[in-house]
């Protein structure tokens, strides 16, 4: 019969199919671990005197909490610290892999899966976070769980569940310059709602998804969860085999080509009925930011703040009016004439090295607004690493921004790093919910280019707005191209980026429904 | 887990769609290590108005939520689950709940019903009007009753038999520990492993100190 990608990598996980109403048993071959959602789960397996089935398809990284400056000294927040101190023993006790704050390999969880090669076409993933959906970008089944589940993968290795649905989202066509995957996801995600989702498996696909490089497809992947799915996907194909080859954990020898074969076949067949489609022509798309609290209100940038009064849905209605209350916003204010206060780069959607050094091809040579802060986190150690080896570092202090420690910080302000109340950002993150950068904060969510581009002008802005837009040096450090602008197809490593352009307000944008 | 057939208790109407997890529980309470002690958490950003219908003296007991649609989107955190129970919630009706939510809800003894859009009006008002009317919850029939008014509710009937029962999900699948081992057997080589580790040099990370 035929298959979509998604069911392909379900059935070769089933343990057991369920019968009657009760879920299929699928195995798991790969569980992430963090310090906030793993506490209560090796405490209930201590209870009942469980052990970790398999520590060795388990790996655990400190990221949520853990500050992103003086990380040598001890961690001043006590129950941060406590936190910490408690998967540090669990990860003893059971036998669990870590890496600790400190440790080359330590970032945040989604990073270290994909840089450490442990991420795979054809694999079941799963981690207490539902940014789990990021590994899907390698063409693997990988979602987000609770602490329950949490428990019951380190107890069983399987898990329970009901079979999703699954939603084709084909994106037509070639991005324009100065559009990258965030808008693609952020677009999609306005067009489908927060709850588009909800019960499928999203499966991108079209020539625009093709064409991003590895690392940009983790980015829509990984906003998945935000339009309501349980996890997104894509098919494997040269571009990840490319990524993967040669990382510590990739497979050697035999088992790398007996690994690619099988991964070639990880393709929903062309005549797989999927459960929904949505189709988007990459052409309409612009730099995309959001305007309130939650990711499906987002609006192109050359748009202004939606008019309440002038939404014919009346729950829609009240929730954007709330919506411009909280984020202090009037009604029909062009997005670009919005003042932020902090621009923040990083989080597990766009903290990657194509991420930063996309932002230091903006900022290069230029100055951050006066009254904003920027904060610079990558997303692991290694990424860090990478950036200083380019000498992004130096370019991003040079531009008044300051460089961090890598770990999840201002994305949900578990760490010292948040908005004061009514400090408005921008952020490279993936959630604008009311608080969650902190207590009061203000979020739009946004693109690494428009993040840089922001903290230039001190407005929402694109790249298209800078002066001289023709001076930013778009030639790549290594070859490799932007996050998602002008990618090459396959194989090329050299690519001839075109200049970003301004789009006026008589282009055309993509269909809100 | 505790079984649950029937709960009766006092009815909250939350008039708000897309309750995410983020104001179910803010982030910065999950740094605790325990599983209980959340109640404090629960709508924090919310409950220093006194509008909101917690502090509403006739609420403030309420164990029924009745929720807008959209109910726990975003996190995964099941601390979300933890804050209302902890609070003294047992169920939570709305017409449309996150799938990660509703199945954190399912393994920790939380009722997550859904209800049409259309009911949870027609509950809204009856709670609205009159402030602490109690809600009965009835999984054998699947239905919610509140004065002279019953509405039917759905949930998966998996999650409805455990609920009932009372059944921990881990020693269910245990029982499956033949065709675990059997199916590991299979496995290809080719599919990772953590360990051994295997990483790139280690290399200093040097410390960023604030500017």
């Amino acid at each position: 019969m035929a298959g979509t990608l998604a069911e392909k990598v379900w059935e070769a996980h089933l343990v057991r199919r369920g019968e009657g109403g009760s879920p299929d048993l699928l195995y798991i071959d790969l569980h992430l671990v963090h310090e906030v959602t793993s506490p209560q789960a090796f405490e209930g397996l201590r209870l009942a005197g469980r052990q970790v089935r398999r520590p060795d398809l388990t790996i655990a990284t400190e990221d949520h909490n853990t500050p992103t400056l003086d990380i040598d000294r001890p961690i001043a927040d006590a129950t941060s610290r406590t936190q910490i101190e408690t998967l540090r023993a669990n990860a003893k006790e059971f036998g669990v892999r870590l890496h600790s704050l400190g440790d080359a390999d330590q970032g945040i969880v989604h990073q270290v899966g994909p840089q450490l090669g442990l991420t795979m076409p054809g694999l079941t993933v799963v981690c207490g976070d539902s940014h789990t959906s990021t590994h899907g970008a390698f063409g693997a089944l990988a979602f987000g769980i609770g602490t329950s589940e949490v428990e019951h993968v380190l107890a069983t290795q399987t898990l329970p569940l009901a079979p999703f649905k699954t939603m084709a989202i084909t994106v037509n066509g070639t991005l324009p310059a100065g559009a990258t995957s965030k808008d693609i996801i952020l677009a999609i995600i306005a067009k489908i709602g927060t709850g588009g989702g909800q019960g499928y498996v999203l499966e991108y696909r079209g020539e625009a998804i093709r064409a991003l490089s590895m690392e940009a497809r983790m980015t829509i992947c990984n906003m998945s969860i935000e339009a309501g799915a349980r996890a997104g996907m894509i098919a494997p194909d040269q571009t990840t085999f490319d990524y993967l080859k040669g990382r510590p954990h990739a497979p050697e020898g035999e088992d790398w080509d007996a690994a690619v074969e099988y991964w070639k076949t990880l393709r929903s067949d062309d005549d797989a009925q999927f459960d929904a489609e949505v189709v988007l022509e990459a052409a309409d798309l612009e730099p995309f930011v959001t305007w309130g609290t939650n990711p499906g209100q987002g609006l192109p940038l050359s748009a202004s703040v939606p008019v309440p009064a002038d939404i014919a849905d009346e729950g829609e209605r009240e929730t954007a009016a709330k919506a411009l209350e909280y984020m202090g916003l009037t009604a029909g204010t062009p997005l670009r004439d919005i003042h932020v206060d902090t621009v923040f780069i990083g989080s597990c959607t766009n903290g990657r090295i194509e991420d930063l050094r996309s932002v230091a091809k903006v900022v290069k040579g230029r100055h951050k607004a006066e009254s904003l802060r920027v904060l610079v986190v990558p997303s692991s150690a290694r990424v860090r690493l990478q950036a200083e080896a380019e000498g992004l570092d130096v370019i991003f202090k040079e531009f008044g921004a300051e460089w961090r420690n890598a770990g999840c910080s201002m994305c949900l302000g578990m760490n010292p790093d948040q908005l004061a109340p009514g400090e408005r950002s921008a952020s490279t993150s993936n959630r604008n919910f009311e608080g969650r950068q902190g207590k009061g904060g203000r979020t739009h969510l946004v693109s690494p280019l428009v993040a840089a581009a922001t903290a230039i002008r001190g407005t929402l802005s694109s790249v298209s707005d800078l002066d001289l837009p023709e001076a930013i040096d778009i030639t790549t450090f290594d070859g490799s191209p932007l996050d998602g602008v002008g990618a090459s197809p396959l194989g090329e490593s050299v690519v001839d980026l075109p200049m970003p352009v301004a789009i006026g307000s008589g282009a055309s944008r993509p269909a809100l429904g | 887990m505790e079984k649950i057939t029937t709960h009766t208790g006092v009815g909250v109407p939350l008039r708000r769609s897309n309750v995410d997890t983020d104001q179910i529980i803010p982030a910065v309470y999950l740094k605790r290590v325990t599983r209980t002690g959340f109640e404090d958490a629960l709508f924090a950003a919310w409950r220093g108005d006194p509008s909101f219908v917690l502090n509403q003296e006739a609420y403030s007991a309420g164990s029924v939520l009745v929720a807008g649609p959209d109910f726990g989107t975003g996190s995964s955190r099941e601390h979300a689950v933890w804050a209302l129970k902890d609070y003294g919630f047992r169920v939570v009706l709305s017409s449309r709940f996150a799938d990660i939510f509703r199945g954190n809800s399912g393994k920790q003894g939380l009722v997550a019903g859904v209800v049409s859009p259309e009911d949870i009006e027609i509950l809204w008002k009856i709670l609205e009007t009159k402030p602490g009317t109690e809600v009965t919850v009835d999984l054998e029939a699947k239905t919610a009753t509140a004065d002279d008014v019953t509405v039917p509710f759905q949930i998966d009937d998996y999650t409805r038999w455990r609920l009932m029962e009372g059944l921990d999900d881990i020693g269910l699948t245990l029982q499956q520990a033949d065709k675990i081992a059997a199916f590991e057997e299979t496995r290809e080589s080719w599919r990772p492993k953590t360990l051994p580790a295997r990483h790139l040099p280690a290399v200093e990370i040097e410390a960023a100190r604030p500017v």
